[in-house]
């Protein structure tokens, strides 16, 4: 059973769905399908309902920021130049949002393959972004959403109780983002080195430490 | 009074001892530890306790699951921001005299989880500790040293002047800061009152200013 095949099964089951592998480049190939996060419920209740799928473990949730970057490309403008019309490249610079993702893991253990890696992005990196959750298709992910929604700060709507599980509950930030800023503990060091080094010549310079 | 004399009297059956060696005797071989692991390293202080190392040789076999009945306090693990407070609170609930021991390279500094968002980089930020034990994690054999080092310490004190221990000083505390859980981090982040910055700054090493504060 292909990745191909599931897409094309899924997009006539789920009517509306909108599917799209994503391809991985490196020797395992382990793709994945990008789902769309409006049908995601109903997607998940197909994947593991259908009689010959049958994906009815689900092994592991994880989360993925992808902070906004800077993209340059060349274009090619027409442009005025001295009175006359020329043809000039000029580099044009867009900024993504970025995104947060959230990657799936299903197995199946009644038909003994797997597995599939469904993948959900958020519209944007913002604070209290909204995903549906998929703890009521399968159970085990229930922990780890909360896992998510703890160090990503990723809401998934209809979660039975989504609580932050590693960091206490008046904790505001969410520490596995990429633009998470730790609290500036570096005063001793015994084995700094590279960023450590770094943070701790900071934390130096901002104590105004000999 | 004179060693000599003292033996010289045993030999008559005679046991000469000042108060201060008999109280010191009592407390050194009854340390009983408190009943918590927090890591992995908790699982050698199980094996530690356990009939091949055997700390009841030492007066220490007696986990007490209260913290009212414990001496001894061996934070054994890798300490969470999470759990920072609770293990001061424990602290706070022993009675003195009381003694803690920093087993394995987490509780000293955080270990491998040094620079994790969720590590406390060494409980002595909020606990004075009488013992550390480095390793990950220490063997049975080093905890048993440490404790042994302990008992030598104990034996040390003198019970009156100025350097007296410090649950016979009136004014010296016995309960210490309990962290708050703050927004971005534990509120404080350390006890100046138990806890410097060491003297030692290998992070500045290679330049002019290491070995300075
Ligand atoms: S020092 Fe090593 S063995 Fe001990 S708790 Fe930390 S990681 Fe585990």
């Amino acid at each position: 059973m292909t990745l191909e095949n599931i897409k094309s099964e899924m997009e006539a089951n789920v009517p509306g769905c909108v599917l799209e592998i994503v391809g991985n480049p490196s020797p395992s190939g382990q793709h994945s399908l990008r789902i769309d996060p409006a049908h995601a419920v109903a997607i998940a209740t197909f994947l593991r309902d259908a009689e010959h799928l049958r994906f009815d473990y689900c092994s592991n949730v994880t989360g993925i920021d992808w902070p906004g970057k800077e993209i340059s490309e060349k274009v090619k403008a027409k442009k005025l130049v001295d009175g006359a019309e020329q043809e000039v490249e000029e580099i044009r610079k867009t900024q993504t949002i970025g995104h947060l993702e959230v990657v799936y893991h299903l197995y199946s253990m009644e038909k003994k393959h797997g597995p599939v890696i469904l993948r959900m992005r958020t519209e944007d990196r913002a604070e209290g972004v909204h995903l549906p959750s998929l703890t009521h298709v399968w159970r085990s992910a229930d922990f780890q959403e909360r896992e998510i929604f703890d160090l990503y700060g990723v809401i998934f709507d209809g979660h039975p109780d989504l609580r932050r599980i590693l960091m206490w509950d008046g904790f505001q930030d969410h520490p596995m983002r990429k633009d998470y800023v730790e609290p500036d503990d570096y005063e001793y060091e015994p084995t700094a080195h590279d960023q450590v080094l770094e943070r701790a010549r900071q934390h130096r310079t901002v104590m105004g430490a000999q | 009074m004179d060693e000599h004399l003292k033996t010289e009297l045993r030999k008559q059956g005679i046991v000469a001892t000042t108060l201060q060696e008999l109280y010191n005797w009592g407390r050194k071989n009854s340390l009983w530890p408190l009943n918590f692991g927090l890591a992995c390293c908790a699982i050698e202080m199980i094996a530690a306790s356990m009939a091949r190392y055997d700390m009841a040789r030492f007066g220490a076999e007696v986990f007490r699951p209260s913290p009212r009945q414990a001496d001894l306090m061996i934070v054994a693990g890798t300490v969470t921001k999470k759990m920072a407070p609770q293990v001061v609170r424990l602290y706070n609930q022993m009675a003195e005299p009381k003694y803690v021991i920093s087993m394995g390279a987490c509780a000293i500094s955080g270990g491998p989880f040094k620079q994790g968002y969720n590590v406390l980089k060494g409980i002595d930020r909020y606990i004075p500790v009488d013992v550390y034990i480095p390793g990950c994690p220490p063997r049975p054999e080093a905890l048993i040293d440490a404790l042994m080092t302990l008992q030598k310490l104990i034996d040390k004190q003198s019970l009156t002047g100025a350097d007296r221990p410090r649950h016979l000083q009136a004014e010296a505390p016995s309960e210490f800061i309990v962290p708050r859980f703050g927004a971005h981090d534990l509120e404080p982040p350390q006890n100046p009152e138990v806890w410097d910055a060491p003297l030692v700054n290998i992070s500045l090493a290679g330049t002019d200013d290491a070995g300075k504060h």
